[in-house]
């Protein structure tokens, strides 16, 4: 009976100790499986030997080793001499890999953004031209993905079958989207357009994890990376906007015009290339400015929190409706995206051994004023369906609502259980792992299915 | 008992070394097997094995494969390389050396004190 009952505990321990164990930088993935499949063995012998899971998981965890000591040790095991501590030949062989790294991070990047202008070597110009458009809105994220999951290949040195599992996505995006007789604008186009990049960003999240996508702390670490990569990637755009005021400046001054140059080459090429150096970047100085995302969720918790009670009492006060047309639709859609990142990040940063707190209520709080707010957005698309039928945006926007309403609708369930202290916290941080692969099938629903289900309207 | 920590870090290559030379073994089954050599006496802090098998893989002495276990986890197990053999008989070389001249000196006619008391 014990055995019967006691198997999630001990999932849930040895879940919470991989959490706690992967987040020490010297310890990758590979190591922590080794190390559990280690630790599994001896809870295994511990308890043919008569103990309980709990006292066998425990004596298990010590007989590891201190993990100061151990991931001092890990660390030391990229130097040449293990238990002699050559601190020359460890700085300069890390030395070496990280400039490696660096030249073929920039040499992707310089790919990345030579990329968009090999389609004009076939007479498709960044002209502003319609054809052009409609060419780089359906291929854009065709043209730089590719290097960003490039670089992980490399980085994580997949194999050819993880290269091909890799690849695949990127054809079957290259195909669809090219092969498929789209009406120029029209709406399964551009929701086609708009997905695609949410669908490749999870193949990224696939050579992210060096194939072991399945694992739940690489999905754990690859929404850490996106967070920080999307934060690099602004600061690199707000740089980049510097930089281009100061050449219309100076050129001006001497009477030469550079905003050809600018608008043909430096601004198209620098978007596509910042994207491979972001990712590069939050990989290189994981340890140095970690958890930026975080922090950023820490502040706007509570001011979306207290948003949304405002609103939800000004529109019980005043009694108005919401009116329902498609912009409010996107909007509220937004709403939800918003308030699933916020929870996403603060459940990546948050210490799953911590007591529940005050954070803790407020982020639930946060998730029922988000279900209010929707639940009443949802009554008013399902009206507007039931009143003028189904296009691929309303489909399409009410999909998205489900998919989020549910994750939130159970986030809260599981933070209700989670603050009466009837779980840990690792179910919570669980589930949004697990739920990961609906958010790309989905995008991969909206790209490839529903242009033909639609007619290509 | 406790045997000193510089005394565990040198004989640790030589063992694991040794114990491969036995056949194919992973972190787990190693640490078993040391403990069952050492009728128990020499005791490893178990996490500390996996750094000695990683430098042993990086500098070739030993080679190692992801495959499954009974149950189908993952599971690295660990071969050792014909440079690994070589480097066995050359730490046995090494560590025959230190143990005759350890016998010819007063160090072995000491009177182990009694333990326990």
């Amino acid at each position: 009976m014990a055995k019967e009952e006691g198997m999630p505990v001990l999932e849930g321990r040895i879940h919470e100790w991989r959490s706690y164990v992967g987040r020490r930088q010297a310890i990758d993935a590979a190591d922590v499986d080794e190390l559990e499949d280690h630790l599994r063995n001896q809870v295994a012998d511990l308890r043919e030997a008569g103990l309980d899971e709990e006292e066998a998981f425990l004596i298990g965890v010590k007989r590891l080793g201190e993990l100061d000591a151990l991931s001092r040790e890990f660390a030391r095991e990229h130097s040449e001499r293990l238990w002699k501590r050559l601190v020359v030949a460890e700085a300069e062989e890390e030395g070496a890999d990280r400039k490696r790294e660096a030249v073929v991070a920039l040499g992707l990047a310089v790919a990345a953004a030579l990329a968009i202008k090999v389609p004009e070597l076939f007479g498709v110009r960044l002209d502003g031209s319609a054809a052009a458009e409609f060419f780089y809105a359906r291929n854009i994220s065709l043209l730089v993905l590719p290097f960003l999951a490039g670089f992980f290949a490399w980085k994580r040195g997949l194999d050819s079958a993880g290269l091909l599992k890799l690849a695949a996505p990127f054809l079957a995006g290259a195909v669809a989207m090219n092969l498929m007789p789209f009406e120029p604008g029209g709406s399964t186009m551009l929701l086609a357009a708009l997905h695609l990049p949410m669908a490749l960003w999870f193949a990224v999240g696939i050579g992210y994890a060096g194939g072991a996508w399945r694992s739940h702390d690489q999905r754990m670490n690859f929404v850490r990376f996106s967070g920080e990569w999307f934060i690099y990637y602004v600061l690199i755009a707000l740089g980049g906007g510097v930089l281009m005021m100061f050449t219309m400046f100076i050129f001006s001054a001497i009477g030469l015009d550079a905003e050809w140059l600018l608008n043909n080459w430096i601004l198209p090429c620098g978007v596509m290339g910042a994207v491979v150096i972001a990712g590069w970047l939050v990989e290189a100085k994981q340890s140095v400015i970690e958890n930026m995302a975080p922090v950023l969720t820490m502040l706007f918790t509570p001011l979306f929190t207290l948003l949304l009670l405002v609103f939800l009492v000004t529109m019980v006060w005043t009694r108005s409706g919401i009116a329902m047309d498609r912009e409010v639709l996107i909007g509220f859609d937004l709403l939800l995206v918003l308030v699933v990142g916020l929870l996403l990040y603060s459940i990546s940063a948050r210490d799953p051994q911590a007591e529940p707190g005050l954070f803790d209520a407020l982020q639930l709080m946060l998730v029922v004023c988000a279900l209010l707010v929707d639940a009443i957005a949802l009554w008013a698309i399902i009206a507007r369906i039931s009143e003028f039928g189904f296009s691929p945006n309303k489909v399409a926007a009410l999909g998205e609502n489900l998919i989020l309403v549910v994750n939130l609708g159970w986030s809260a369930v599981l933070y209700t259980r989670f603050l009466r202290r009837r779980t840990g916290f690792a179910p919570i941080e669980r589930w949004q792992t697990a739920y990961l692969p609906v958010y790309a099938v989905w995008a991969w629903i909206v790209v490839l299915i529903f242009p033909v289900a639609f007619g290509f309207m | 008992m406790d045997i000193g920590k510089d005394l565990v870090a040198a004989s640790a290559t030589p063992i694991v070394l040794a114990i491969l030379s036995e056949g194919e073994s992973y972190g787990y089954a190693i640490i078993k097997r040391v403990d069952e050599l050492s009728g128990g006496e020499l005791k490893w802090t178990d996490g500390m094995l996996y750094p000695v098998l990683h430098r042993l893989d990086r500098n070739g002495l030993v080679k190692a494969s992801w495959g499954r276990s009974e149950s189908g986890r993952r599971r690295k197990y660990y071969r050792i390389t014909d440079q690994g053999s070589e480097e066995l008989a050359n730490q046995q070389r090494q560590w025959k050396v230190v143990s005759e001249t350890l016998r010819s000196t007063p160090f072995m006619s000491f009177q182990l004190a009694p333990q326990g008391l």
